[in-house]
Parts: structure tokens; sequence; C-alpha cells
């Protein structure tokens, strides 16, 4: 089997066997990266030196017996996470050349657990989007293809749509994402991969570029459910660095991919049966369903009557709390400084030059529903609306131990459409932002493919702190679905 | 004590609350781990977190928090076991992260109260608004290059209390015995240093004007005073500006403004209208703060004995008039000082020499009571020897001196200049023999009935002895002699 193949489990697996090494694997990975990043621009810095270096340290580690979770796994990680001595950009050009003199706890952990980092992937601007298009360093391309040799170039997803080409094309095993309205499982579902977003305070941000604050919360992305708790496994834990970490021991994730649905009771949220979803969807859904019955769950239907507010209370919140954790970018201290007469004009010049539209747009948002005399009506109500949100699922979670809706109301689209509506891009979260609003687990696992041949997710949402119960209804999914689709440029696939 | 300004339009009076800005002595910043000392070399004490690096994150210091409780238990408030952290956004060049985090909502402390006692012995209640936690910013400095200004962050994230009175100030000497007292607490408590000058203590002033019995008139913001004599002449001077805009047909409008001491007034730093919009929203970043019954009862419990308390003991256990008390407990370091003298001896002689000679030789020498030449266990050795007669009150007061000179015990002076009182009854009446054979006259008037002389040969019995004759045997001689 090709080495660009291997799941992490199998990695992890023929690496202690000594089938392969850590740098034969990790050098496969770089030679892919040399052939496709080219074309799909999944990273933005390539650190293929120092990935060598790790994994001659990995190959050391294996000798001695040593080996931790993740040694020799090579891994992409988003943009957003500050790494040390490396350029971290969060997609901006206002940070185009800053190397953080720290490294964020999330990607210390994966190191100290073994993992080789091959480089910093590609992302929406700070963040902000749902296509990576956003990128100031260019758009990311999906690797999948619409079927009967469409040459339309394809998005895959956003914000963390580098994270995601990489893991799809075979040029990483696993990467980091960040998921604040659905940045981890809406790109999974459009790249035909596995990601979850875990519940908010169970993976520290300490060191993660803020986009919003009370949303954003990293996770993994890989090939396999399995494969994802193998990684959260290492990257989640309490960070007293980090207010809003929780201080909850990190459980056996993989071992409960193993656990099977019999006796559970899955949930099935009425009101995302939304207007005018496209009916393989809705097929898929139900399958989905299917599946789980025939594994032993009982489906259950519920109500999460305040899920048609998600997506407007969201973008409340999130560009609220954007707007003010984007302050810092002021030209004075770091990053781009754009040079004015006085101190307001080197704001405004650095600012202007630094963000991209959408950016703009969002601090504009954010800055306007915090305003004297707008506060109550949006900000504050919008927290009454989150409130009622969390409620919505408090509620459901007292009968059904999980609920499963899509992930994204559609397969992946082209660059260029739903580029001149913001507010259509904003309607690809329409699924994903509720968990994120109420801050429960919630993962996006590959079902099938679209009639045009192209990866449909679903989700499975979880109790808070239950990310064991997301993992075994993940698996019984994946199981199930079989999902063998490879995108059309991969690593060694040719195009 | 009422203070008024006449007007044309009849008598106005002063409403005035403050805004005082307290630095929480504490080792590290509110929400990093970098150090806080006073005076350190420009941007040397500054972690990620104060420069606002990307992905950097706030962590509550429980020290701070703890002084902000104590300094609420001190005030008598209310303390909030839920609170909140807030950013306040702004940009500014010596603000990092373009917010301040601070208490809007829900501060730590609410409602409190100081007593204030006025230089008529009348006593006031001023009511504490809040108390909240909020972080400092650092130093822009302009004057150290002709085009471009620098920042200094050391001081960026370190505590603030801001302590908020009710308007229930009426005069500008009302507003100083409230900053003072305010002050004295925060010392007692160890929780601000209260050192004006350096700021680690501000005061922002609210005054309004009005004839008695209206509601509240408009007020004015007078920012950023920093010392007790500024803030009385600011409330001074901006109550007359005000009193004569009402007067002259014109309205008081609401506005910030500075106090120019040099010039003694006021002038506008900005209006309402380009007021900034703060955008307050509860930090993110912050789990509402949430503090343990317990923890904050400990802290109770742990609390030093305050001014007003230790006033009130000082009379009673002492037997000290009130004024001495006041003055004695005005500072710790005084009150510790009293009492160290105090114990196991006469407590109001103690009181009498530390506000009396003791003060007036630190007023001479230039220096405080920390570095003073005369330790609290040498004056009470001086009073010892006063009280077992081996000195009189008048070489206690030369013994004194030489303390003060030479920093030296008092029972080493007195042996090695000889000034051991006399109480040898034999040498005390040979001197009195040899004053009235040497004052034939006056004994001859004394004995035709100028009984006064008693006095004058006393006196000169002293004097013969060089001020050492114990008083009382001496007394006794001449009186036996003259009977």
């Amino acid at each position: 089997m090709m080495l660009t193949e291997f799941t992490i489990a199998a990695a992890r697996d023929a690496l202690r066997g000594k089938q392969i090494s850590a740098a034969e694997l990790t050098m496969a990975h770089i030679e892919a990266i040399a052939e496709l990043n080219p074309r799909l621009n999944a990273f933005i810095t390539v650190t293929d030196e120092q990935a060598a270096l790790q994994a001659a340290r990995a190959d050391q580690a294996i000798a001695a017996g040593q080996a931790r979770p993740l040694t020799g796994i090579p891994l992409a990680i988003k943009d957003l996470f500050c790494t040390q001595g490396v350029r971290t950009t969060a997609g901006s050009r206002i940070l185009e050349n800053f190397v953080p003199p720290y490294e964020s706890t999330v990607s210390a952990r994966l190191l100290h657990d073994g993992a080789v980092f091959l480089g910093k992937a590609n992302l929406d601007e700070f963040a902000m989007g749902s296509s990576n298009m956003t990128s100031a360093f260019g758009p990311v391309e999906s690797p999948w293809k619409r079927s009967g040799g469409s040459n339309a170039v394809l998005v895959p997803g956003g914000s963390s749509g580098g994270s995601a080409a990489a893991v799809s094309a075979r040029l990483a095993m696993g990467a980091t994402g960040t998921d604040t309205g659905g940045s981890i499982r809406q790109p999974a579902a459009f790249c035909g991969l596995a990601g979850i977003k875990p519940t908010y305070g169970r993976c520290s941000r300490w060191g993660v570029v803020a986009f919003a604050s009370s949303l954003d919360q990293p996770g993994p992305f890989a090939r396999t459910v399995q494969d994802c708790a193998i990684l959260l496994g290492s990257m989640a834990g309490f960070d007293p660095k980090d207010s809003t970490s929780i201080d909850l021991a990190v459980p056996d994730f993989e071992a409960a991919c193993r656990r099977g649905v019999r006796g559970l009771k899955i949930g099935v949220p009425r009101e995302y049966r939304a207007d005018g979803m496209p009916a393989e969807i809705e097929r898929l859904w139900q399958q989905g369903l299917d599946w789980l019955r025939d594994a032993g769950a009982d489906i259950v239907d519920v109500s999460l009557p305040h899920t048609k507010y998600g997506l407007a209370t969201y973008y409340i919140v999130a560009p609220a709390e954007a707007s003010s954790n984007l302050a810092r970018y002021d030209g004075v201290r770091f990053g781009l400084r754009a040079d004015g007469q006085d101190l307001t004009e080197l704001y405004e010049a650095t600012r202007a030059e630094g963000f991209g539209e959408e950016v703009k747009r969002r601090i504009l948002i954010g800055t306007y529903v915090l305003s004297a005399g707008y506060y109550d009506a949006y900000y504050l109500r919008a927290q009454k609306v989150r409130a009622l949100i969390l409620k919505d699922f408090t509620d459901a979670f007292t009968t059904v131990d999980a609920l499963l809706t899509p992930t994204a109301p559609s397969a992946a689209f082209a660059q260029g459409e739903k580029m001149n509506d913001p507010v259509a891009m904003y309607l690809n979260d329409v699924f994903t932002v509720p968990a994120s609003m109420a801050g429960v687990p919630a993962m996006s696992v590959p079902a099938g493919l679209d009639s045009q041949g192209l990866p449909l997710g679903l989700q499975v949402i979880g109790r808070p702190y239950d990310e064991e119960t997301v993992f075994a209804v993940s698996q019984v999914i994946e199981d199930s679905a079989g999902f063998s689709a490879k995108p059309a440029l991969r690593a060694g696939g040719g195009a | 004590m009422s203070y008024t300004i006449e007007g044309s339009t009849g008598t106005w009076e002063i409403v005035c609350g403050l805004e005082v800005h307290a630095q929480v002595i504490s080792r590290s910043k509110l929400f990093s781990g970098a150090a806080t000392d006073f005076g350190a070399a420009p941007n040397t004490q500054v972690s990620f977190v104060d420069a606002a690096f990307p992905g950097m994150l706030p962590v509550p210091n429980r020290e701070c928090v703890a002084q902000a409780v104590r300094t609420g238990l001190g005030l008598n408030a209310q303390i909030n076991l839920v609170s909140r952290f807030d950013r306040k956004n702004y940009f500014y060049a010596d603000l990092p992260s373009g917010y301040q985090i601070s208490q809007f909502e829900h501060p730590i402390v609410g409602r409190g109260e100081i007593e204030i006692e006025l230089a008529d012995g009348s006593v006031r209640t001023i009511g504490i608004t809040r108390l909240h936690l909020e972080q400092d910013a650092g130093k822009s400095m302009h004057d150290q290059d002709p085009s471009r200004s620098f920042i200094d962050l050391n001081r960026c994230g370190v505590a603030l209390m801001e302590i908020v009175s009710e308007p229930d100030i009426r005069t500008p000497e009302e507003a100083g015995a409230y900053l003072r007292k305010l002050r004295t607490v925060l010392r007692y408590l160890g929780t601000c240093d209260g050192n004006m000058d350096e700021g680690s203590m501000r005061a922002d002033v609210n005054v309004s004007v009005r004839h008695a019995g209206e509601e509240f008139r408009t007020r004015c913001e007078v920012k950023n005073v920093n010392s007790v004599r500024f803030v009385m002449q600011a409330i001074e001077a901006e109550a007359k500006r005000q009193v004569e805009v009402w007067e002259s047909g014109g309205q008081v409008v609401q506005e910030t403004r500075l106090f120019d001491p040099a010039r003694g007034h006021t002038r506008s730093m900005r209006s309402k209208e380009d007021a900034h919009d703060y955008r307050y929203f509860p930090d993110p970043d912050l789990l509402p703060l949430v503090l343990e019954p317990e923890w904050v009862e400990d802290l109770r419990a742990k609390l030093p004995e305050l001014p007003d308390a230790k006033r009130a003991r000082f009379i009673s256990a002492y037997g000290l008039p009130a004024y001495d008390a006041g003055v004695l407990v005005a500072e710790q370091i005084v009150a510790d000082f009293f009492e160290t003298v105090a114990r196991g001896r006469d407590a109001r002689l103690a009181a009498n020499w530390i506000t009396g000679d003791f003060f007036a030789a630190l007023n001479r020498t230039g220096k405080g009571i920390e570095d003073s030449p005369v330790s609290a266990a040498n004056l009470g050795a001086l009073l010892d020897l006063m009280a077992d007669n081996t000195i009189n009150g008048r070489i206690a007061k030369d013994v004194f001196e030489a303390m003060v000179e030479t920093g030296a015990a008092p029972g080493e002076i007195v042996e090695q200049r000889g000034l051991r009182q006399v109480t040898d009854t034999g040498a005390i009446d040979a001197a009195v023999e040899a004053v009235l054979a040497a004052n034939p006259d006056k004994l001859a008037e004394f004995r035709g009935g100028k009984e006064k002389l008693f006095g004058f040969f006393v006196g000169q019995v002293m004097k013969a002895m060089g001020g050492k004759g114990n008083p009382a045997l001496v007394n006794a001689a001449l009186k036996a002699r003259l009977g």
C-alpha cells in the first residue's frame, strides 16, 4: 500500500512493528505536498526540513521503545495555531510575517505525543468563511471533482479548508482545525473526511488566534472516525492558561469508537428539515437513521424549536467578539504596519491594508451590534436566544443520547458560486451553528456521494463532554456507509 | 462644616462624588504573570498577554481578587460572590488589546461606607457605590523623540481597584477627609500603597452645584487628579465655574475636564458628544468570577484591625483623648510604634511624647518613622528611666535630644553623661545650705512673708545640682529647712 494511503491507526502499528519508518512516511507526504500543493494551495507554509528532523527523532524514539501515541505521524496544522519559530498568518495579510515566540497548547500537546508537523494549512482569513476563498494567501482548491469530467474548481469548505484539502488529498494523515460555527464539520463534509468539534473547553484555545472566543474550539480532521479519536486524545485536556478550558480527565476516545449504538436513543430534530433541502441529502439522512436503527439504536423525533434563530444569533455574537478580538492588530507591536501621519492614520492604513473584505465586514457588523443604543436589541437579545438554543439541546438530551442531522445543506460548490452574496454563504453553516452556540460536541462523518459524485456528511451531535457517544455513533455510520470514494486529486492518484 | 458659594441668585451647595483608582499591591498583574515593580526599565515587565499577542488569554490572578475582597470588607461593603469581567473597547497605542478588561455591570464589591471626621470634630458617613477590578493601561511617552512616540507597557495589565463613592460629599474638606481616610484604610489593609505622587492612587472628581433642596444638576468629571490638595482645589474651582455658568444664564454641559493646578482652574477635555462608545460586553475569554463564601469569610477573619476600631480601642484601653487617638491611628506604623512604647507604661505619657517631642524631632530631621533614629524600644526605655526616678522630666528632654542625635539607647546616654538623678539627701541638703547661704536677702524676704520665693529656691538648688536633683526630694528638703 502507498504510504500516503495509511490511516493513522494503521501507520501507528506499522511504525511500531518497524514495517515502515517515520522518515519514509514523512518523506512520502513531503513529496505529495511538493507535487500537489502548488495546485491545491492547501499549505501556506511547508516545514519540510523541520518535519524531516521530527521524523528522524520519531524513528529514534521508536527504536528506543519510547513511542508515544502519535510518534512519527505527519500532520497539517491549521495556520491559526501559533507555532514557535514558524510563521503563523491566520490567513491574513496583517500577520503575513508574524513568527510567534510560543507554541499553542494544542500543537504543543501533539508535538509532545510525537507528531510530525508538515506545515501550516491554509484557511479563510481569521477563520471567517465557509469556502476558503477569503484567505489572503489565495483560495484552496478541493481535491474533489464533479463526475463526468467537470473542470469546475470546487471549494474545500471553510474555514479550515486547507486542513481538509490536505488530509483528503493525502498530503497529511490528519490535521488540526478550529470550529467556530462549522469550520471543521463543513469542510470535513465537503472533502469526505471525519472531523469533530469537541465540547467547548475540551481543547485549549491558548495560542490559537482568536476569532470568536466563546465559540472557537480546536478539533481534528482525519480520514476515519478512529483517527479523529486518536488525534483528539492528544489534543484535548485541561489547560490552566485558558480560563474556559474544562478540568476533566480525557477519556479513551479510541475505545469509545467500538462501543456500538445498541440501546442508544438517537434524536431527529424536526426543525432541521429545512425547506428546499436537496432530496439526496434528505435521503442520506434517512439512510443514516436506518443504519443506526439496524445497529440497535432507537430513533426518536425531537424538537429544537430555536434552531431557526441559530444563524441570525451566530452572526451577531461571532462578529461582536471578533470586532473586539481583532482590535489588537493595529500595527503598533507586531504584524503589518502601514505608516501614517498620526496614530489614527496608522490604525486606518494598517487595518485597511491588512484586513480583507470579509474580515472588515464582520468587524463592522460586530462594532455595530455592540454600539450604544444597539447593544440591547442585538447583542443582548442574541445572548438570550443563545441561552434558549442551549436549553433546546439540554431538553432534547433528557430523552436522547445523540442527534443525527445533515452537516451541510449541499455538497461542495464551485469557486465563484455564492461569492457575491454573503448571506447565501452564511447559510452553509445553518446545520452546524446551533451546536456551536450550545457548545456541545458535534462530528461530521462521510456518509455517501451526491449525484455528481461529491461527498456528503452526516452530523452527530452529543451531550456536553460526551464525545465518547459521538464517536460511537459516528463509527457505526462510517462502518455502515463503507465510504471508499477518493478525490480525483490525491497523492499518487495521477490527475 | 457647611461650605456654600454665595451667588447672585442665592446660595449654592456642592454635590461631589469621587472615583478613586487604587493600584492593587500584588506581585503580578491582574491577568498575567508579569511583575509589577514600580520604576523598572521600560518594557521589562511585559508578558505576551500584556502585549496582546495573537492567541494569548487572560487568567485572573487570585491574589488581586483577594485584595479587592479585603478592600471591600474593609469598607464594610457587600461582597458579590458572582461578578463578571467586561471588555471596554477603545483604540489607543498604550492599550495593546484594544480593550481594557474591567467590571461594568457586575462589580466584585457592592455598597459600603466610610466614616470621615472633620476639623470641627463632627463625623459624616460617605457611601461607597461599588468597587471593581480592572486593568491599567501602559504609558505613552511623547517627549523622547521629535517625531515618534514611545510606549512603555510595564504598567499595562496591572490591577486597579476603582472605588466609586456616592454623591455624598458636600465640601472640599469632606473630599479631602474622604481621600485621606480611604488611603489610610487601604494602607492598613495592605491592598494599595496609596502613593498619589507615584500614581498608585488617582482620583476622578464628579462635581455639580445646586441650590439647597434642589434635584441634582448636570455634573462634570474632572479626570486624574493626583493629590489630596489638588482634589480639594479642583472641586472649589469647578464648583465656582459652574455657579458662574448657571448664573450667567448658561447651561453646564456634561463633559470631562482637566484640572490645571498652576492656574487653579479646570478646562474642557472632551464633551459628551465626542465621548467614546466603549462597546462594553462580557469578556468571552473569562468565566464569571465566583467566590466561595468560606474563602471570603477566611479573608474577613484575617483582616487586620482597621483605623476606626483601633481608635476606639486606644480611647477605651489606653484612656487617650479622641484627638490623640485619631492622630496615632492615621498611619498603621505610628499606631504600632505607639503600642510598643505604651505597652506596660503610662500610655497617655507615651502618646504625649510621640505626638509632641517625637513628631517634632522627625519633622526637624526630615525623617520618617520607619528610619527614625529613636526606636520605639528606646523611647519606652526613656519613659522607664523617668518612671523609676533614674532621671527627671527635665533631664529626659536632654536625653531625648541626644537620642535623636546619636541613635543611642537612653540608659547609655544617662550613664555616659552622668545624668542620673541625685536622690542622695545628704547631697541635696548640702546644696540647699549653699543656696540659702548665698542668698541671705532672698531668705529674709521669704521669712518676711514673700512665700512665692520658695520656687526661686527650688530653681536655684536644681541649678546648683546641674538639673539632676530629684524634684520631690529637693522640695521636701527645702520645706524642712524653711519650715
